[in-house]
């Protein structure tokens, strides 16, 4: 499925939007990201991470568009597949490691793991493992937005799966009936494990399923950081000054198994060399390149900068103590 | 004190809440302009008005998930699922959302959320809208769960759940709403985990919870004038679940029924059942009875429905066997 690219005119257009620190920012947060998650496969191989390990690689684009755009109080709901969400939100990528690695110095105390990252001092409320799940949660974060008259904004972040299951249903039902501010982006990254959406979803265009919800839909190209973030922002706009939801449909393509655990084999290496062409890091890396806003060297810089912050992840990660079996039975229930 | 039904006893309990407490809101199919499927919201649309008292889409999976949701973030909703019949469709929401939130985030988050709905057959409903389904979700940490018996129970329990900072599934029983009992004014407050012997007695212990300890008492009045004299326990709250008055009767009595209103199967009893011999094994005079509704899909007809349940008759028959 084909979003279309932008013009000479329309990229200069979006570059002129934002401060050259902005543009820089999102350049490293995708590639914190990717070099992140490369990092994660790696231990997974190794057998250091266990369970389900879901990447955001070539998603990159959508989360750091999408989070960008957010402010320090608003709230975040997301699925398993949010190591990059906990990331742009800006969790400590040591503590995030450390969760993925089952340390008692990770996100979560160990208890959580890959697909359950919460982290409330940015307000990001999970991390949840059933598709669809925090959709109706994050309807809730718009009743508390609305009860307590805050200004903030709830992101709720899910796969296009996630758009054949009830709980999608009810909830952009429920926000649209009581205007409620969240925003509901499906990251269409065009296959549900072996699914692809137009397998599973009668309606090919994800985000004219608002229409049944008189809500905003749009569909923006989610290999394009700054179109994200632009739709994002219309979005935010809408919850937090008109108090109406959005769905927006943010067209990615997973570059990697569905979780480490697939080979992909339901969809030819041409079809993923394709949507590589369209890598959204070395596309934005051009653009930026061609606007002079950055040179080989300052590449260099970022890589070295990111690596960097990986491997210290890694090392407190691997130096972190596991928790003490004896903590088994604490949090269970709140004192 | 004051005599008043179940029903307005949950009422209380309810109108007290919000009013102590601005975060309190009740969210739910027909609560608020219909005053609730069993009338236990009435006036309060009223009183609060629309921000405060939700009518709902029928939509379970986002009335229990947008609970979550908000309680998450800091307000005390309680919301109310028409009866036990329709959480089947939300059940993602109660295992997987609520219980889990503050152990998966490592107790970053608490989730003070207090889902209402009433179990319970009798009524010639159907297999379809008679289920008591209590053991299903006393088997979840993480959740609690209260099925209260009499009025007094059902307000301070409620009040208690309200404020409890954990989940709370709040079971009340259809065949209930209409029972009467003394009731304290204003601040009346049951802990969980707490059963109550609902009356003393010397020769056998009948453990029940919310309707089935009515029948266990009407039992025992009747046992009684058996020369029979049985103590009569009323569980109260499954999860957490008291286990010491359970034991410290058993160890009186020396003989105990478990009577439940769902299948017998990995039922209430069952876990009462092991727990008193795990723990009471020693002071059992005869293996522990279970009394529980026939394992068939509850069938509409009057007769059979009569005979699928526990009644006051099985209890007693089962006991005087017991006791001889
Ligand atoms: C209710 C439910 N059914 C099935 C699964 C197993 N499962 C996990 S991820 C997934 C695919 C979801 O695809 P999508 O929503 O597009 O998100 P993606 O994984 O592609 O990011 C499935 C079927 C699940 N977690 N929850």
């Amino acid at each position: 499925m084909e979003t279309r690219a932008k013009t000479t005119r329309e990229i200069k257009a979006a570059l002129r939007r934002y401060s050259k620190d902005e543009l820089l920012r999102l350049h490293n947060e995708m590639l914190l990201i990717r070099r992140f998650e490369e990092k994660a496969a790696e231990m997974y191989v190794r057998a250091k991470i266990g369970g389900y390990l879901h990447l955001n690689i070539g998603e990159e684009a959508v989360v750091a568009g999408a989070f960008s755009a957010l402010e320090p109080a608003d709230y975040v709901f997301s699925y398993y597949r949010e190591h990059g969400h906990a990331l742009a939100r800006g969790a400590d990528p040591k503590r995030v490691m450390a969760e993925l690695l089952g340390k008692a110095t990770g996100l979560c105390r160990g208890r959580g793991g890959s697909m359950h990252l919460f982290d409330t001092e940015h307000r990001l409320y999970g991390g949840w493992g059933i598709v669809g799940q925090s959709l109706p949660q994050a309807v809730g974060a718009g009743i508390y937005i609305d009860y307590t008259g805050g200004k903030e904004v709830c992101l709720c972040i899910f796969g296009e799966g996630a758009t054949d299951i009830g709980a999608f249903g009810e909830s952009l039902n429920l926000a649209s009936l009581w205007n409620l501010p969240v925003i509901f982006l499906c990251v269409n990254n065009q296959y549900a494990m072996g699914t692809r959406f137009d397998q599973a979803s009668a309606q090919e265009a994800i985000w004219r399923k608002s229409v049944a919800f008189d809500m905003y839909g749009e569909r923006v190209d989610g290999m394009d950081v700054l179109a994200v973030r632009q739709a994002m922002e219309g979005a935010i706009r809408r919850a937090r000054v008109e108090r109406k939801p959005s769905l927006l449909e943010a067209v990615a393509y997973r570059y990697v198994g569905h979780s480490m655990a697939d080979p992909g084999l339901y969809r030819t290496s041409q079809e993923v060399d394709a949507w590589k062409q369209r890598d959204p890091i070395t596309n934005f890396r051009q653009i930026l390149k061609e606007a002079g806003m950055i040179d080989d060297r300052q590449i260099k810089a970022a890589e070295e900068e990111v690596a960097g912050i990986v491997a210290g992840a890694v090392e407190f990660a691997e130096s972190s103590p596991y928790p003490s079996p004896e903590d088994l039975p604490l949090d269970i229930y709140a004192p | 004190m004051p005599v008043i039904t179940y029903r307005e006893a949950l009422h209380q309990a309810l109108v007290e809440e919000m009013r102590r407490d601005e975060r309190v809101f009740v969210m739910g199919e027909d609560v608020g302009l219909f005053e609730g499927a069993y009338k236990v919201t009435a006036g309060l649309m009223r009183e609060f008005g629309n921000k405060r008292v939700k009518d709902t889409p029928i939509s379970e999976q986002a009335i229990i998930g947008s609970g979550v949701g908000a309680a998450m973030l800091g307000l005390r909703p309680v919301v109310e699922i028409m009866t036990l019949n329709f959480i089947m469709v939300a059940m993602d929401q109660i295992v997987n959302s609520a219980p889990k939130a503050h152990y998966m985030s490592g107790g970053q988050v608490k989730v003070p959320l207090v889902v209402r709905t009433p179990e319970g057959a009798g009524h010639q409903l159907g297999a379809e809208h008679s289920h008591c389904l209590d053991a299903w979700f006393a088997h979840l940490p993480g959740l609690k769960v209260v099925a209260p018996s009499m009025p007094a129970d059902a307000k301070g329990l409620l009040k208690t759940a309200i404020r409890d900072d954990n989940p709370v599934l709040f079971l009340e029983n259809l065949a209930l709403y209409t029972t009467r009992g003394e009731v304290p004014e204003g601040e009346h407050l049951v802990p969980f985990g707490k059963a109550d012997v609902k009356r003393q007695g010397e020769d056998l212990t009948i453990i029940g919870l919310s309707r089935m300890t009515l029948m266990a008492l009407e039992a025992a009045k009747r046992l009684e004038e058996q020369g029979i004299s049985a103590e009569v326990v009323d569980i109260r709250s499954l999860r957490p679940l008291d286990v010491d008055t359970i034991i410290n009767s058993v160890k009186k009595t020396n003989r105990a029924i478990v009577v439940e209103e769902g299948w017998r199967s990995f039922g209430f009893g069952a876990e009462v059942a092991a727990r008193i011999y795990e723990e009471a094994f020693d002071y059992l005079d005869a293996p522990v009875v279970r009394i529980a509704s026939a394992e068939v899909p509850m069938p509409y007809s009057k007769p059979l429905e009569q005979a699928a349940l526990p009644s006051v008759d099985r209890v007693v028959e089962a006991a005087k066997k017991l006791a001889a």
